[in-house]
């Protein structure tokens, strides 16, 4: 089963979710980020080739107009490579683990994997920063302390998502969750 | 359930016989067709019992119909399927075969349950036989997965034969099936990140958390794996390497290879470390001279790398490997880039040169220095010093000066054999060239190091004499015993004499400390150049390129865990 909605950001940017429940015990969301817009990339360019043109008639050097042109070209490369990032996914399979991917522009994708032994609970928190923001993160378990937490892992961290978003997703983990907790106190 | 005879288990019941069904068919309970699904197969109990998780190489999924041999973790309740076995096979043979491996390895493997690819419409008898094959091998619980030709719907069944411990707990399980490459989770080598203490070297692996039992067993199995479809062994196996196992010509032979130079190799330092310890070197002028040359110290470090490098044990785990390799690979790094650096500096005869300039630069740096006492002695930046004073340390300095100017004048016919024989040291290693040059520098910088040592010397002492006088002056004296300050009553004419020197050391602190400080800066110039020479040694001899390289070329002999992409696609 497949469902897209739309939602926005912190930000006002819009978002798309596209929910994927593959069977009960398996399921997958998906965050899209707005896209690199035009006008934000042309302001750049524009920006650091007016300067590159302006040490130019100062130095009457043309080595710097080539630089510009190959500092714009390598910046935009590293930006859409290490920096951008154009979907996030979060995927739950009962009793095996949660995995986080983040694709970027030019095609990279890094993913974590967290086993289900580890996970304690799937939660969203609260955060102040020049006003609240709601994120959501998953709490893992300390080896030593049976009621204790070892690490916070936040999701969706590059998307940043409303409330309303995040509560769709809290729910559906919530049932996995349950879920595994039921199967795995019985004997 | 349909008992066949050992008999005709021998004779080799052919695969294609007739029809049909294992169990209730399908695993899809929801309407997209997309499997092969993770969720499980099951028309009957929907009451929750555990999750079976049965991982299943992506290379078996074409195989042909046979048994499931694997490795099952109880606590996990994870099924991890190995290998496929074909008919015909001799039971005993196939028993053989496991415990062969658990030897091998140290991993206990077992017959899981059945594999069924069915091929035809009909296979009735199959699915009989299939299910007789759970009373030879038992195996709790007995997993049944089957698979339509051409189609992608997959059926998965795990059933126990005993009876359940509570009553209402179902006698089949939910399966969770996962497919895994094999080829990628063997080369990975992702083993469990520390043994337990508690547990016990032998069969009993340790048991690791969740998916890392996964890969441990994986690569302990490697003798499973090792025979291929073309060998004529008694038991046919379908797993990754079962089209042609894998193997370069070159790593063969550099196996082969390796133990007799290894062997060579370690006699060869065994001498040479010998040869060094011996009583010899130990008398006093040698070893004080050993112990403050860096290239000796460097040689020394490198001997103990290449002794652990070609020793003849093989390494215990992949991390004493990566860390053998690494040393390795640095080591022919340096002696790339040594025998580099002799080329270029043979290449356009650039001794001659080098050489022949080395002398005028010692002159020039000389001469800044008489320079620089010049300007001591008269009213350095605008400061008055004490005229006498000044003029005995500045005389003292000069003098020492000229010695050494004469000194370098002596050397400079030698000067050029000796750049040689350091050029052709650069065949050991870049770091040992460097070494030497680091020790050239604190050679010829020499003077300045003394300069500083008279300098320190001269301050220390009047420090000394100054604290002293000055608790005279106020009373006090320091009690030795004690090892702290007491007040004591002086007689009148020590008084006056300890103020009288108290004021002349006051007086004179000025002159002193503007040469302590000259010359401590430039110490620390010397010292600065010198440690940027050792820092380069440091990051040739310690940077790990070999993991590096891995890093970049074969990223999954390093990873941490591996990718898992929903059903739609095969799951690693």
């Amino acid at each position: 089963m497949e469902d897209e909605r739309s939602f926005s950001d912190i930000c006002g940017g819009r978002l798309a979710l596209q929910r994927r429940y593959y069977s009960p015990s398996c399921r997958e969301f998906c965050l899209s980020c707005p896209r690199l817009s035009l006008r934000s990339l042309t302001a750049v360019t524009c920006t650091v080739w007016l300067a590159a043109y302006g040490l130019f008639t100062l130095c009457e050097n043309s080595m710097i107009l080539s630089a510009a042109i190959f500092i714009t070209l390598l910046g935009l490369l590293g930006y859409l490579h290490f920096v951008k990032i154009d979907q996030e996914t979060l995927l739950i399979i009962d009793s095996l683990g949660i995995q986080m991917t983040s694709s970027y522009a030019s095609g990279k994708e890094s993913t974590t994997f967290i086993e289900m032994g580890k996970v304690k609970d799937v939660v969203i928190n609260e955060a102040i920063y020049m006003k609240v923001i709601y994120y959501l993160c998953i709490l893992l378990k300390d080896p030593m302390e049976p009621h204790g937490i070892s690490q916070v892992v936040p999701v969706f961290q590059s998307a940043k998502p409303r409330l309303d978003c995040l509560i769709e997703v809290y729910r559906s983990c919530q049932e996995i969750l349950a879920h595994q907790k039921a199967t795995s106190a019985s004997p | 359930m349909g008992l066949v005879s050992r008999g005709a288990a021998a004779a080799g019941v052919g695969a294609a016989s007739a029809v049909v069904r294992p169990g209730p068919p399908h695993a899809v309970p929801h309407p997209i067709p997309t499997p092969p699904p993770e969720g499980a197969a099951l028309g009957s109990s929907r009451v929750p019992g555990m999750v079976l998780k049965a991982f299943f190489p992506t290379c078996c999924a074409s195989a042909d119909s046979g048994l499931l041999v694997g490795r099952w973790v109880p606590e996990q309740s994870s099924a991890v399927v190995l290998a496929v076995v074909h008919f015909p096979f001799i039971p005993l043979q196939v028993k053989e075969l496991l415990a062969q491996v658990h030897q091998a390895g140290r991993v206990g493997l077992a017959v899981l349950g059945t594999w069924c690819h069915r091929r035809q419409e009909a296979e009735e008898s199959l699915g009989h036989f299939l299910e007789g094959l759970g009373t030879i091998f038992s195996h709790e619980p007995w997993l049944q997965l089957c698979r339509e030709q051409g189609s992608k719907l997959w059926s998965c069944k795990a059933t126990r034969r005993q009876v359940p411990p509570c009553p209402g707990a179902p006698y089949e399980d939910q399966v969770m099936l996962v497919f895994y490459d094999q080829r990628k989770v063997l080369l990975s080598q992702l083993h469990p990140p520390a043994a337990l203490p508690d547990c016990l070297a032998g069969d009993a692996a340790p048991s690791a958390g969740g998916l890392a039992a996964v890969f441990d067993t994986v690569a302990r199995s490697e003798a499973l794996f090792r025979s291929d479809r073309f060998d004529d062994g008694p038991v046919r196996l379908s797993h990754w390497q079962s089209d042609g196992v894998e193997a370069s010509i070159l790593a063969e032979l550099a196996k082969r290879a390796s133990g007799p130079v290894c062997v060579l190799l370690a006699c060869l330092l065994s001498l040479v470390s010998a040869a060094s310890a011996c009583r010899l070197f130990k008398l006093w002028p040698l070893s004080f001279v050993w112990s403050k040359l860096s290239v000796c110290e460097q040689l020394r470090h490198r001997l103990e790398q290449l002794t652990l490098v070609f020793s003849t044990q093989k390494a215990e785990n992949p991390t004493q490997l990566m860390r053998k390799a690494n040393v390795l690979v640095s080591v022919l790094l340096d002696v790339a880039l040594g025998l580099a650096l002799l080329s270029w500096l043979r290449g356009k005869d650039r001794i001659g040169p080098l050489a022949e300039a080395l002398v005028p630069v010692a002159d020039h740096v000389a001469e800044e220095l008489q320079h620089l006492l010049q300007w001591l002695m008269g009213a350095p930046a605008g400061l008055k010093m004490n005229r006498a004073l000044d003029q005995v340390l500045g005389r003292f300095f000069l003098y020492h000066l000229h010695l050494w100017i004469s000194y370098i004048h002596l050397m400079s016919p030698f000067i050029e054999r000796i750049l040689w024989h350091v050029g052709l040291s650069a065949c050991l290693g870049l770091t040992v060239a460097l070494s030497i040059l680091s020790d050239i520098i604190a050679l010829l910088t020499f003077h300045i190091y003394c300069f500083y040592v008279y300098g320190a010397r001269l301050y220390c002492l009047k420090i000394c004499g100054l604290s002293s006088l000055w608790r005279l002056f106020r009373g006090k004296k320091w009690n030795v015993l004690r090892q702290r300050v007491d007040s004591c009553s002086y007689d009148l004419d020590q008084l006056f004499i300890g103020t009288l020197l108290f004021t002349i050391l006051v007086f004179l602190l000025p002159t002193t400390a503007l040469y302590y400080l000259v010359f401590t800066l430039l110490r620390l110039l010397v010292v600065a150049v010198q440690g940027l020479m050792h820092l380069l040694v440091d990051l040739i001899n310690s940077l790990p390129l070999y993991s590096l390289g891995l890093r970049l070329c074969r990223p999954y002999r390093l990873a941490g865990h591996l990718p898992c992409r929903p059903p739609g696609g095969p799951c690693q």
